[in-house]
């Protein structure tokens, strides 16, 4: 049996680690390799880099920052951010992702999900979908939280499985580094909807936060503030898994 | 020239860094090839394998790499598959059927149930038949969708549960094929490839 997987997230901008509330007000939160190693020993299951660059001489900065963590880190190691084509998934791929990670250019584009998948395998390809709660609802946000959309998340989630998509990272915007819980009721709506694995994503604040959004049906939970911050520390939340009967790789 | 020391085969789509990587946290310096001359001669062989079934098949057939790989395996010579590199030893899989694998061992290749969450993406548990010598007990990171269903005599297995239980990895003397990855499986994965490298 899988077990459930414990994935911290390092936001990245010309070659430091940051962090802001619903994709706002970033502050540095320290150097990727050094973050890395730290997660990796404290037992990670996985590491995710979403480079948040806003130029391009800032993203410049993002392969030599895979280079070096690839270098360091013997987990699994996801990374997005800008992903517009194939020779940008592959670029990232030669440089010692595992996965990567589309988001905004796949939702304009879908093909690109499909192109990825049959190049790369849909075990490496990532969808990375960011929702928005509206009346009851959930609205598929784009351009790292900036402009809202009228698409559902959770058939957007669907199309983007049957386009090859191998993971769904699914982010709350609200709740993206307010420390106020995952949003349960979206971690449910998609995982029952897909068959591929579903990392629930923003808003993470401690160990039962994360339980509870393996209960609602995520097959891997993904925080940064909380770690980054010290809170709590990943050993610390695999132990809280555990205890409430949830395997979780020792 | 002298022969390499660990050589990694270009399978072409698959992504070589965190093989090259891994190894060289051990200290071992792995090259990159697709020259079948070189994957004839090197020490030791890494075959590495994501992407496609068919696809793989019909690169290392165009590298002339097939023969190369078969009397590797036939002469018990020293490598080590990982993951769609393990599903090619077999004859056939579900994944391209019509596509001849290398043969080196008789199971077929399946898909996993369509009840079960596929690719099958995480860590699972390996459990080694008592026999193993190379392959421990614990967690391993897992990324696919076909695994190979049964062994063959002269090999020993070490087995996981994904819905179906399936063959995790398969080892006999210097030759060991893995459905996980090791690159990717934390210290254990590490202390297997020093294991395995130590072995030959």
């Amino acid at each position: 049996m899988l077990a459930r997987r414990v994935i911290p997230c390092l936001d990245t901008r010309d070659g430091r680690v940051v962090k802001g509330v619903r994709f706002k007000g970033l502050r540095d939160a320290g150097s990727p390799v050094e973050l890395a190693d730290r997660y990796q020993r404290d037992g990670a299951d996985e590491l995710v880099i979403l480079d948040v660059s806003a130029t391009t001489d800032e993203r410049s900065h993002a392969l030599t920052t895979i280079r070096e963590v690839r270098r360091i880190l013997a987990i699994p190691l996801t990374v997005g951010g800008g992903v517009r084509s194939a020779a940008d998934a592959g670029a990232l791929l030669d440089a010692g992702a595992d996965k990567v990670a589309v988001n905004t250019a796949a939702f304009y584009s879908p093909e690109l999900i499909e192109v990825l998948a049959r190049q790369f395998g849909q075990q490496c390809v990532v969808l990375s979908v960011d929702a928005a709660e509206a009346n009851g609802a959930w609205r598929v946000v784009v351009r790292a939280g900036s402009e809202g959309t009228t698409r559902d998340a959770v058939a957007w989630a669907a199309e983007g499985e049957s386009r090859g998509a191998g993971e769904i990272l699914l982010t709350s915007v609200d709740r993206d580094g307010t420390q106020s819980g995952y949003d349960l009721r979206l971690v449910t709506a998609v995982s029952t909807r897909v068959g591929v694995p579903v990392v629930a994503s923003g808003g993470a604040r401690s160990g039962h936060d994360l339980l509870a959004a393996v209960r609602a049906g995520a097959d891997a939970v993904l925080a940064a503030s909380i770690f980054h911050d010290g809170i709590a520390s990943i050993a610390q939340v695999k132990a809280t898994l555990r205890d409430a009967g949830i395997e979780v790789r020792p | 020239m002298r022969p390499l020391s660990l050589a990694v085969v270009e399978t072409g789509s698959a992504n070589l860094a965190s093989v090259l990587a891994a190894f060289g946290r051990l200290g071992v310096a792995a090259v990159p090839t697709r020259d079948a001359d070189i994957v004839r001669n090197a020490d030791r062989v890494v075959l590495p394998g994501v992407g496609a079934f068919g696809d793989v098949m019909q690169r290392l057939s165009a590298r002339g790499l097939t023969e190369v790989l078969s009397e590797r395996f036939a002469a018990m010579r020293p490598i080590l598959a990982v993951c769609l590199g393990l599903q090619v030893l077999a004859r056939a899989s579900e994944e391209a059927p019509g596509v001849a694998g290398l043969g080196v061992v008789s199971g077929t290749v399946r898909r996993f149930p369509a009840s079960s969450k596929v690719p099958q993406l995480g860590w699972n548990r390996v459990e080694p038949d008592p026999s193993s010598v190379v392959v421990s007990g614990g967690h391993a990171f897992f990324a696919n969708s076909y695994y190979l269903e049964s062994v063959d005599d002269g090999w020993t297995a070490a087995w996981a549960t994904h819905d179906v239980r399936f063959v995790a990895a398969i080892e006999r003397g210097p030759q060991l094929a893995c459905q996980f990855h090791p690159e990717l499986s934390g210290p254990w994965g590490a202390s297997l490839l020093e294991r395995w490298y130590a072995s030959c």
